[in-house]
């Protein structure tokens, strides 16, 4: 307010043009009087210049000049002046209603009749400047918003930009999984992130939300960078979730979150684990036509504590040609123009009818068309459906991870033991992952690294340490029993651990990489192992039940048992890429 | 053929009190401006330039309505509308008239510069 008082009585610069010496005098004391500073000038083309050079806050004109007359000079300050708005007064001692007229035409804004009355000077100059300065406020105004629009709609673009880096979608285009997500959908709060693992199999996250436009994008970043971050060193789902859930916690204002989902596939064994947070039912869908619903057991991501979170996932087992269908609710909610929305009965009606020649995917995509008729329209759902496949058809997925320009470490050793109760707590596999990561040779051979630690790690946990038989997964029942014994055993292992040597030096075309996993378990008797001993076609018996030591074998160079079966070390062989980027090698 | 005053004593008044000191400057601006004009008006006249004769006259007005020589403006206006309608055979008279009336509001402007 006191501002604007301020700027209301400060001195004005004017300009006068009146070819009358005179009336030119009386104008300029007068206003000088006033306070104001005055440039004066006796003709139009003297006034239009000066305006140029001093650019003045208001102009008092004579109507009839020599040179260039008030009417044109008229015309082309206020093409000077452009959207500033310069009062423009008329001096004239002219009566006819034609004449005034035309000076207001000509861009004049008021007359001021001679003789000159002070009162009416001083009153007018006010009035003007006050038009004046609203105008100049109204403009300011006006570019402020229409820069802050700019800078808003930047700055959209940029975090719309900066998302898709962090938030690719992944393994998203592989040949077994079918989305849709709108272009928006960043900025309507859904999240579709799809990763393969390490070892094979496949994380896919869904997530939703709360919230519209850059708020609920800003919630999805971080879980872009954790998702993509931990999926690739090799962390589970479980591990993922806390993470995410940790963060979302921590981050988000009280009263939002992200509803999510998350399927860890894991084709080897045929399982599919699934954990549901507040995303509507999702659905397996198997090839027999069977459908099982997969709902919310949990409370969506970034409300519990971590120590109240509950990261469990619901197992079930899925040959390949299963397939699970995952939607955000905006699908739900879908309506028609009506109002009516589509929701579970949608859902459920539509797998119903399902034909076994039907995409489940399209079948929903065109259900949900059907009933909305006006598709374009809001456009606010996100829905997902992967098929469960054999491993081999994944082989070759695209590795997004960039080579770090950096040389990495070439000799070196390191031991890593987990002990007791933290064998049931932690998986030191990332970390095992990690260090290896760091050799530039090993990074292209991520998969097959993280593979052997596992394949090492799960036999010495679950056959070394908790002395399971292997046999049990292969019967439906058994599947549920020996998951069940696995966590009974677990909080029992008092005095057991878990020892990884590993080993890594170059050689002339590569490097060798050396892995001693040794545990605190019974051993097994490898010289009569069906598998070890040459020969003998593999059974399934006993520990490293066929499969699994057939995939170390496979993938390492050499594979040997020491002391009673609980020391296994096997040596692993990289060469030099032959590659135009790797030549300097 | 027009009563009004040759002076607004009360107009000068007040402008003497806007320019105190510059009010002498004042008048001797506006005399020197007005034999200009005169001139202008008595060119205009033998030139036969109705047009600038108007316009002449028009300003001329201007100046004598503000200085406070009201007659004088009186008869500027008549010559104005004269020279608007192309009837500057009517207007020689006019001219002499306003000559001789300026005559006078010099003289009573000297008088106040004396007061």
């Amino acid at each position: 307010m006191d501002d604007s008082v301020a700027e209301h009585s400060r001195p004005l610069r004017i300009l006068i043009a009146d070819d009358s010496d005179s009336d030119r005098l009386i104008l300029k004391t007068l206003l000088k009087r006033l306070g104001h500073e005055v440039l004066d000038v006796a003709n139009g083309l003297d006034a239009v210049s000066v305006f140029q050079r001093e650019a003045p806050d208001l102009v008092l004109l004579d109507a009839l000049m020599p040179v260039m007359d008030g009417m044109e000079a008229a015309r082309q300050i206020k093409l000077l002046a452009g959207e500033r708005l310069v009062p423009l007064i008329f001096l004239t001692s002219l009566s006819e209603a034609g004449a005034l007229a035309r000076c207001l035409e000509a861009g004049g804004d008021d007359f001021l009749g001679k003789p000159y009355n002070r009162i009416i000077i001083e009153a007018k100059i006010k009035a003007f400047n006050r038009m004046r300065l609203m105008h100049r406020t109204l403009s300011d105004q006006r570019d402020l918003i229409r820069e802050r629009n700019r800078q808003l709609t930047e700055e959209q673009e940029i975090a719309k930009r900066v998302f898709d880096n962090v938030a690719h979608s992944g393994c998203l285009d592989a040949s077994n999984i079918r989305y849709h997500a709108s272009p928006q959908s960043i900025f309507n709060g859904d999240v579709l992130f799809a990763s393969p693992r390490p070892a094979g199999g496949m994380l896919i996250f869904m997530g939703d939300f709360t919230g519209h436009g850059l708020p609920a994008a800003i919630g999805a970043m971080p879980v872009a960078e954790i998702f993509y971050g931990m999926a690739n060193k090799g962390f589970n789902g479980q591990d993922v979730l806390r993470e995410i859930n940790q963060k979302l916690k921590r981050i988000l204002p009280t009263g939002m979150f992200c509803c999510g989902a998350m399927i860890e596939a894991d084709f080897k064994l045929n399982q599919l684990q699934v954990w549901n947070g507040g995303q509507p039912d999702g659905w397996l869908i198997r090839t027999s036509g069977e459908l099982q619903a997969l709902p919310s057991r949990h409370l969506p991501l970034g409300i519990l504590a971590p120590d109240q979170f509950n990261a469990d996932f619901d197992r079930v087992g899925a040959a390949p040609g299963d397939r699970v269908l995952m939607m955000t609710d905006g699908f739900l909610e879908s309506a028609d123009s009506a109002g009516n929305v589509f929701g579970e009965q949608g859902v459920t009606g539509t797998l119903d009818r399902l034909d076994g020649g039907d995409h489940p995917f399209d079948a929903m995509m065109s259900a949900v068309h059907r009933f909305t008729g006006n598709f374009e329209d809001g456009d606010d759902l996100t829905l997902c459906c992967l098929e469960m496949m054999d491993e081999a058809g994944l082989a070759t997925l695209p590795d997004r991870a960039a080579p770090s320009a950096l040389a990495g470490p070439a000799e070196w050793r390191c031991s890593y033991e987990i002990r007791e109760r933290t064998l049931g707590e932690f998986s030191p596999l990332p970390l095992l992952l990690h260090i290896c990561m760091e050799v530039p040779g090993l990074r292209r051979k991520s998969g097959e690294i993280y593979t052997l630690l596992a394949e090492l790690y799960n036999n010495a946990l679950e056959h070394g340490v908790l002395e399971l038989p292997s046999e049990w997964k292969h019967s439906p029942e058994g599947f549920g029993r020996y998951y069940a014994e696995r966590d009974r055993r677990l909080a029992n292992v008092e005095g057991h651990y878990i020892r990884f040597t590993l080993h890594h030096s170059l050689k002339p075309d590569g490097g060798r990489l050396r892995v001693i996993c040794e545990d605190s378990g019974q051993g097994f008797d490898f010289h009569n192992h069906p598998s070890v001993a040459p020969g003998n076609s593999p059974t399934m018996s006993g520990r490293y039940a066929g499969r699994g030591l057939l995939l170390l074998k496979r993938l390492a160079e050499t594979i040997r048992f020491h002391e009673q079966g609980n020391h296994v070390e096997i040596v692993y062989d990289w060469q030099f890429a032959r590659t135009a980027e790797n030549r300097d090698d | 053929m027009t009563d009004k005053p040759h002076l607004d004593e009360e107009a000068l008044a007040e402008l003497r009190d806007v320019m105190e000191d510059e009010f002498e400057v004042l008048i001797q601006t506006y005399v020197a401006d007005s034999r200009d004009r005169i001139r202008g008006l008595q060119e205009a006249l033998r030139a036969d330039d109705s047009d600038a004769f108007a316009k002449t006259a028009h300003s001329f007005k201007g100046s004598c309505i503000n200085i406070g020589a009201p007659r004088l403006g009186e008869l500027c206006l008549k010559a104005e509308i004269a020279g608007k309608e192309s009837r500057l055979d009517d207007a020689s008279g006019l001219v002499d008239d306003i000559a001789q009336e300026f005559e006078q509001v010099i003289a009573g402007l000297d008088g106040l510069m004396v007061g």
